[in-house]
């Protein structure tokens, strides 16, 4: 009996496996639909979205090459910006959140307490509440260049850092740090010697959140940074369909594509990172 | 070891303190006192008092926007919960292929929603194209569609977070309960259930944020679209929500941007009141452990 009932799971382990093969190719196809329309002619895009390219609408690589230089504005220059801001930010972010995250979480003063809860109070604040008059003040100090928009984010983006960083850095034995004192090093280099190499998991947690939030983010560079030099690639295509009258639709297709490579490369890179982070950044409400 | 000391606050705190103050303090108190202000740039407000609550209450698209947020909240809520948890479970069962299936139905949340907007705006214009429609002709296209759009990408996240949960289940509570006699039901209520509330919690609750807050996909997949002009002679775009029409009302027209940012004071109230009721379940069940 106990064979036919492992027998019996075997079985309904294996439709699932069918299932959700199923599933999963569902799951994916909107990405193929995509990849596909990009090599189309417009036409051939709008009027049979779901057919592989035939010989009348094939166009290779043309949509491509036209989505590069499309817009008044090219591409690799939105794929430069948003490398560079989201590089910049999250190395800025780390760094400074972390020095800050180990001093408020080790002196502990009352300067010390309501800084964290201002930390905390900050992550349940929507954008929407801050959106005009952080614009404004990031016009007025002249922030408004991929250079100034990484201190910005430093700002909004300390609150959840520095909650992590603390929760992670109370966790830490304070011996350690007791030794490397009597030993003769000064606060920094116990930082950067003895608590920095402790802290690597959570850095590549926060850091990854961080990435995910600022290479997708719209609106904050949109309303922060002068768009007519300095476009992130979500900015780029929303401007490219925004624009009304003739949309090359192929164009935007291929942008796409275009745009979802980089973040595929980063996610087979360093999936069980990510999952990782995911799962101690869940506490973020 | 660090003591108190002025010097190491200014080299370890000050930077990040100092830019914080800049994009969020700073920003956020100014909000609030704007919110009783009627201006169109910072420097000339003038006080008006609760005038632009007000008006926020009155307008037509704001409490149309707020029922098309709650109403998209709760749907989209429960879809995503019981479909990621049906996942996550499957996938902890020990099936062939779990990794593969992890990977690819996490994959779409990796990309920024303008982009899934626009993606799945070709998809169901192309369906809707058979009917000789797209998705901006009817509200309930995009109701469902955004629904759809918020499935794809998030019920991949909350599956990584149940798996966690599931995985975190001691094997030996089931096997003691397969002693006692307990069958498959009794074993899903009363331990897998009751060990997964940590995990169902969270979720829930990073999903109703989440859509709560939603900008960018509403952007990209029909702007607020269709807009329908009411008897008033105001213009409501039926699948507008909040934080779009928080946005429309600061930048579309700038003499409302008072209104604007008293809706959004509103809105950050109905946000914190979410996330005080999260605090309140998550420590009422530390308490309990």
């Amino acid at each position: 009996m106990d064979a036919n009932v492992k027998k019996k799971s075997k079985i309904s382990k294996t439709i699932l496996t069918v299932v959700f093969s199923i599933i999963a190719v569902f799951y994916v196809s909107p990405i193929f639909i995509v990849l596909m329309n990009s090599f189309k002619l417009k036409t051939g895009i709008s009027a049979e979205p779901f057919t592989l390219p035939n010989a009348q609408n094939f166009v290779g690589f043309d949509n491509y090459i036209n989505g590069i230089f499309y817009g008044n504005y090219p591409f690799y220059k939105s794929i430069a910006i948003s490398l560079f801001i989201t590089i910049a930010t999250v190395f800025v972010i780390l760094i400074c959140t972390a020095m800050s995250a180990w001093y408020i979480s080790r002196v502990n003063s009352i300067v010390c307490k309501i800084i964290y809860y201002f930390c905390v109070f900050s992550m349940i604040v929507p954008f929407q509440m801050v959106m005009y008059t952080l614009s404004k003040t990031a016009d007025n100090l002249k922030l408004n260049t991929p250079w100034g928009i990484v201190i910005v984010y430093l700002g909004f983006g300390a609150g959840l850092a520095i909650f992590m960083f603390t929760g992670f850095v109370k966790s830490i034995p304070i011996e350690i740090e007791e030794a490397a004192s009597i030993d003769g090093a000064g606060p920094l280099r116990t930082f950067f010697g003895v608590v920095l190499p402790i802290m690597k998991p959570t850095f590549i947690s926060v850091g990854i959140l961080e990435t995910m939030w600022i290479w997708n983010d719209y609106l904050l560079p949109y309303l922060v940074l002068d768009i007519k030099l300095y476009r992130t690639i979500p900015i780029h295509i929303q401007y490219l369909n925004g624009s009304y009258g003739q949309t090359d639709i192929g164009a935007i297709m291929a942008l796409i594509i275009l745009s979802i490579i980089p973040i595929i490369i980063f996610y087979f890179a360093c999936q069980k990172h990510i999952i990782k982070g995911i799962v101690s950044g869940a506490v973020k409400g | 070891m660090i003591q108190k000391n002025k010097k190491y606050f200014v080299i370890f705190v000050l930077p990040t303190l100092a830019a914080f103050i800049m994009a969020f303090v700073w920003p956020f108190f100014q909000g609030i006192y704007l919110s009783f202000c009627k201006f169109v740039t910072t420097s000339n407000a003038t006080f008006v008092g609760f005038d632009n609550y007000i008006q926020a209450f009155q307008d037509e698209t704001f409490s149309s926007a707020f029922w098309f947020t709650v109403a998209f909240v709760i749907v989209s809520v429960v879809f995503i919960n019981v479909l990621a948890f049906i996942v996550g479970y499957v996938l902890t069962m020990g099936i062939r292929g779990s990794n593969i299936f992890r990977t690819t139905f996490f994959m779409p949340n990796l990309i920024g929603g303008i982009v899934l907007g626009y993606i799945w705006q070709l998809i169901f214009n192309g369906i809707l194209l058979n009917y000789g429609k797209t998705i901006v002709a009817d509200a309930t296209f995009g109701f469902w569609g955004l629904v759809i759009l918020m499935c794809w990408q998030q019920i991949g996240y909350m599956m990584i977070i149940y798996i966690s949960g599931f995985q975190s289940i001691p094997g030996d509570l089931y096997e003691a309960a397969r002693i006692d006699g307990a069958n498959k039901s009794q074993l899903m209520r009363r331990i897998t259930i009751p060990m997964m509330a940590p995990s169902i919690t969270i979720c829930t609750f990073l999903t109703l944020t989440n859509s709560f807050k939603l900008f960018d996909q509403n952007l990209a997949l029909t702007n607020g679209l269709p807009g329908v002009v009411q008897a008033s002679g105001t213009t409501v775009y039926e699948t507008q929500m909040l934080a779009l029409n928080i946005y429309d009302t600061f930048y579309q027209n700038a003499n409302t941007r008072g209104v604007g940012q008293a809706k959004a004071v509103i809105f950050f109230i109905i946000v914190a009141f979410i996330g005080l009721i999260q605090l309140y379940f998550t420590r009422k069940r530390e308490v309990q452990q």
